[in-house]
């Protein structure tokens, strides 16, 4: 995994609240075996029409914004479990995704996959939305040692959340397998206690 | 204090707890199929490591297969390319797989509980987030992504922030018509689609003790749909009644021995839940969805709530997802067009669903607008419904049985909704697309889509039952 630096971008507004895995990727693009290409699907059905045309007026199809953060409405995440919708998100080249409210199986596959899942408030959002609106080349400066997300024309900033562990693992590029199997000999030891050691 | 008994569960299972680290959680069983599990087995390649323990490993093959000539090969390139992978990874690797043919096969979280592989106590994953269904035993089950399903292949465990809880009751008795399907809606329309997040729910009460193996079940199944991370039932004499005998249920002393350690799984007396929520049965009707999330929902004789009375900042999307579904602002759905109606997927495709479902069309005609598709949820709910002689009594009444998948549920495999149609269906999500692109999905109970698919509207499934003699 790619380990995580801090992140100077402008964002790419998105103010729906409960996408979905199945709009961030629809199920007919989940056929795939590898983790590649993902991104070109991304939000298939509401960037393109029937005719695999780009509707001019989803914001991705919009020259105006561009970043390697998204921000979007609460409930972030939300529905099928397909980590194919966090491989999307960074093949697409976002590095962050920024929302009010994510679902929890979602933020766990964004973190296993290198990408940020920041949790603000209401109010907070409601401030990039606005100064993202206001002028789109407006960047937010993420910093995940210090974990504040910072809107750089206002001086804002907002203190976020993240378990240590997982702070450690994106800022060092680990995963959790690593950690786990460094444990094998506690886990053989549980094994022979566990209650259904006969299934 | 005493436990819950999520808490009870969860703790049995603790391999490691470290200040500041998630816990490491062992896992009993891990349920795996074509679409989640191919790029985890890559991964355990490039790491050069074996599965951990493949004899605690299930395959099936589900989520791509046809419903119709499912011996002849599958037509869809892509489809195909993934089930044989998926064969090839399970032989590469040592895993057991009920794939396609086989007597076992079907939607993986049907299997499990038939099979007896889902027991009271476990710890279940699956790279798939409706596995919460398998909770229904009082087993602690969840969906992960496929990161974590690579990670339960090498090393039986799971890196897990041990859950809040919740505890959602649910008294009284419910009127005829309504059933666990409706149930579970109502919980959702009452706490929205997020209302659960970062909690395991334990369902309780009269209502849901009185409720059978398979009501629980899709009442567990949809746990996920409130956001919740999964969804449980105390075990109790009915579960042990469905798990006796099924093939892979301990059996012998070890049965006797699993028996006493089950009837110690129930939250103590003086738990203590981070929340608690309680609805009277009374309440609920038959259930039906009227927008593109599953908390989107209302009892079948009110109207859509009008845009106004949603919070300033929802209306946006409220609004969007009116549009989507082509209906207006506190308007009713009763007597509106149906075009298709699924009865399948691991909500209700189970043996008392079908025979709900034939039981209520029996002497009755398909309307013949409406195109139906029956699935069952697996080979041996299949074989069960054709030795009950349900095939024909669908037949006699306009319909057909189908082969086992998920099917309509997601349209993965050919078994997607037009563009603009509308299909009620007793599967769990009414996303925008889910069903196929553009595709209008309304969420109901297995009696009120055969309610449709007999009248070709959308119907109160209790004004058809009334006539009828209470059984
Ligand atoms: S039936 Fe639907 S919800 Fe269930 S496992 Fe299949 S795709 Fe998922």
């Amino acid at each position: 995994m790619k380990k995580f630096e801090t992140l100077n971008s402008s964002v790419v507004p998105l103010p729906i609240e409960n996408i979905d895995t199945d709009q961030i990727i629809p199920a007919r693009f989940l056929k795939a075996t590898t983790r590649d290409g993902f991104g070109d699907n991304l939000f298939r059905d509401w960037r393109f029409d029937g005719d695999n045309q780009p509707k001019p007026d989803f914001v991705m199809n919009d020259a105006t914004y561009a970043g390697k953060i998204l921000v979007a409405g609460k409930n972030f995440g939300c529905g099928s479990s397909r980590e194919h919708a966090a491989w999307a998100i960074q093949d697409y080249g976002f590095d962050v995704v920024i929302s009010s409210f994510f679902a929890d199986i979602f933020k766990g596959n964004a973190l296993n996959n290198g990408v940020l899942p920041i949790q603000v408030t209401e109010e907070f959002l409601e401030k990039i939305f606005a100064s993202t609106f206001k002028n789109p080349e407006s960047k937010l400066v993420v910093d995940l040692e210090a974990q504040t997300v910072t809107i750089q024309d206002t001086n804002e900033s907002f203190t976020f959340e993240i378990n240590p562990y997982k702070k450690s693992c994106l800022i060092n590029g680990y995963d959790d397998i690593d950690y786990i199997l460094s444990h094998r000999a506690e886990i053989e030891e549980f094994e022979k206690t566990r209650p259904y050691s006969y299934v | 204090m005493g436990k819950t008994l999520v808490e009870k569960i969860w703790d049995a299972h603790v391999v490691k707890r470290q200040e500041g680290f998630p816990d490491i959680l062992y896992i009993d069983t891990h349920l795996i199929h074509e679409v989640t599990s191919p790029q985890a087995f890559d991964g355990l390649r490039k790491r050069n490591l074996p599965v951990f323990r493949p004899n605690q490993t299930v395959a099936t093959a589900d989520h791509n297969v046809p419903t119709i000539d499912q011996h002849l090969p599958i037509k869809e390139e892509l489809s195909r390319y993934q089930v044989d992978m998926l064969s090839k990874n399970t032989s590469e690797f040592g895993v057991e797989l009920y794939g396609l043919g086989h007597p076992y096969q079907g939607i993986v979280h049907v299997i499990g509980p038939e099979l007896g592989i889902t027991l009271p106590g476990k710890t279940m994953v699956c790279g798939d987030s409706h596995t919460s269904t398998h909770g229904a035993f009082g087993a602690i089950a969840f969906g992960i992504g496929t990161s974590q399903v690579e990670q339960v292949f090498a090393t039986q465990c799971l890196l897990q922030q041990a859950p809040k809880t919740m505890k959602i009751e649910i008294n009284g008795t419910l009127e005829k018509g309504v059933g666990a399907k409706d149930i579970v809606l109502y919980v959702i329309s009452k706490t929205t689609a997020a209302g659960g997040t970062g909690y395991f729910v334990e369902f309780a009460g009269s209502a849901i003790r009185a409720l059978s193996m398979e009501g629980r079940m899709t009442v567990c199944n949809m746990s996920i749909e409130m956001g919740a991370r999964g969804g449980l039932i105390a075990p109790d004499q009915t579960t042990f009644d469905y798990v006796e005998g099924r093939e892979f249920a301990p059996k012998g002393e070890k049965w006797e021995e699993s028996l006493a350690y089950w009837k110690t799984l129930y939250s103590d007396e003086d738990a203590e839940f981070d929340a608690v929520l309680e609805f009277d049965a009374a309440d609920i009707q038959p259930m039906i969805t009227y927008g593109t999330n599953p908390g989107m929902g209302i009892g079948i004789a009110q109207n859509i709530p009008a845009t106004e009375s949603q919070v300033e900042s929802e209306r946006p999307s409220y609004k969007k997802a009116l549009n989507y579904m082509g209906f207006a602002d506190s308007e009713s759905l009763i007597g509106k067009r149906v075009d298709y109606v699924f009865i399948g997927s691991c909500t209700n495709s189970r043996i008392e669903d079908l025979r709900e479902v034939a039981n209520f069309v029996q002497g009755k005609q398909k309307a013949p607008q409406v195109e139906v598709w029956i699935v069952p949820g697996s080979k041996q709910v299949e074989a069960q419904a054709k030795a009950e002689g349900i095939d024909n009594v669908l037949e006699a009444a306009g319909f057909i049985l189908r082969e086992p998948g998920c099917s309509a549920c997601l349209g993965m495999n050919e078994d997607k909704i037009p563009a603009g149609k509308y299909c009620v269906s007793t599967s769990n999500r009414n996303f925008e697309g889910r069903q196929g692109p553009n595709a209008r999905t309304l969420l109901a109970s297995p009696l009120t889509a055969a309610a449709a698919a007999i009248t070709g509207k959308i119907t109160d499934v209790r004004e058809l039952l009334g006539a009828e003699a209470v059984v």
